[in-house]
């Protein structure tokens, strides 16, 4: 499958957060998704980082235009050397947090997105894809 | 980074309009700001005009319940004014259904819910 286009974006301060939603939604307009598509992209993007940074200690977020056929793809990724989710299904349950948050950001971006991907080792970190179609 | 989003204080309420993609700190800020604006003015009511926020993420619906409660148990009520369709929507799915926060379609409808009793 062909990538079109990629970029790296460093996430290590909140304010990072604010770029990635940022950048997210100029990748998304750029390939002409719906608002309402713009939209869950973002704000699972934003839901993503946020782990990343406060639970993976920071990492990288990748953003990759993508050509299938005649489909286009956004694919974010997230990357962290963190201390890894010891269970990614509970960890996927709505209401589970091991914070303070309300345990909604990781099984509601699953829903935001087409597809979802999650791989975590204990120790070693988390990487997650998230990819929209057009 | 912009590090404060300002209150305006007009009789009985304490009006705000975000215009920026707020930074978590930002939304913690506005939180404690506008806990406090409450207590030193009296105010009866706050009005949040989120007409130009282009999403809502668990982060800021939880701010935006923490001021609801938190005005709530000040005496005051507060309503949430103007939500995009787009970022409804994407709430909805996200799993966030912003209980307990009194929400209105625009400015003039939030401040005729205000005025109410
Ligand atoms: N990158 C990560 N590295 C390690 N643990 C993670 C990571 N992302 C998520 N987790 C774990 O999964 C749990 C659930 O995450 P989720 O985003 O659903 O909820 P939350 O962040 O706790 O709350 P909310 O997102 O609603 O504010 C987290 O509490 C944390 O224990
Ligand atoms: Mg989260």
């Amino acid at each position: 499958m062909p990538t079109l286009k990629s970029e790296v974006q460093p996430v290590v301060t909140e304010n990072d957060i604010v770029y990635v939603r940022q950048n997210v939604r100029k990748w998304a307009v750029e390939m002409k998704f719906s608002l309402v598509d713009q939209t869950k992209m973002v704000t699972a993007a934003s839901e993503l980082a946020r782990n990343l940074l406060i639970y993976g200690g920071g990492g990288e977020v990748r953003l990759e235009q993508l050509q299938e056929g005649s489909r286009m793809g956004l694919r974010v990724m997230f990357v962290d050397q963190g201390p890894g989710i010891p269970d990614i299904e509970q960890a996927l349950k709505d209401g589970f947090t091991s914070g303070k948050g309300m345990g909604l950001g990781l099984g509601g971006a699953k829903r935001l997105v087409t597809d979802f991907d999650i791989k975590s080792i204990v120790g070693q970190g988390t990487s997650i894809t998230t990819t929209k179609w057009r | 980074m912009q590090d404060r989003i300002p209150i305006l204080h007009m009789s009985n309420f304490l009006l705000v309009t975000i215009q920026v993609d707020m930074h978590d700190r930002l939304a913690l800020q506005l939180q404690d700001d506008l806990t406090s604006k409450i207590s030193a003015t009296g105010a009866r009511g706050v009005l949040i005009d989120i007409s130009s926020l282009e999403m809502v993420d668990s982060f800021i619906g939880r701010v935006l319940g923490n001021i609801s409660s938190m005005s709530r148990v000040l005496d005051a009520k507060t309503v949430v004014v103007g939500m995009q369709p787009a970022v409804a929507i994407t709430l909805v799915e996200l799993g966030l259904s912003l209980p307990g926060i009194l929400t209105a379609l625009n400015v003039a409808k939030g401040m005729e819910l205000l005025s109410r009793d």
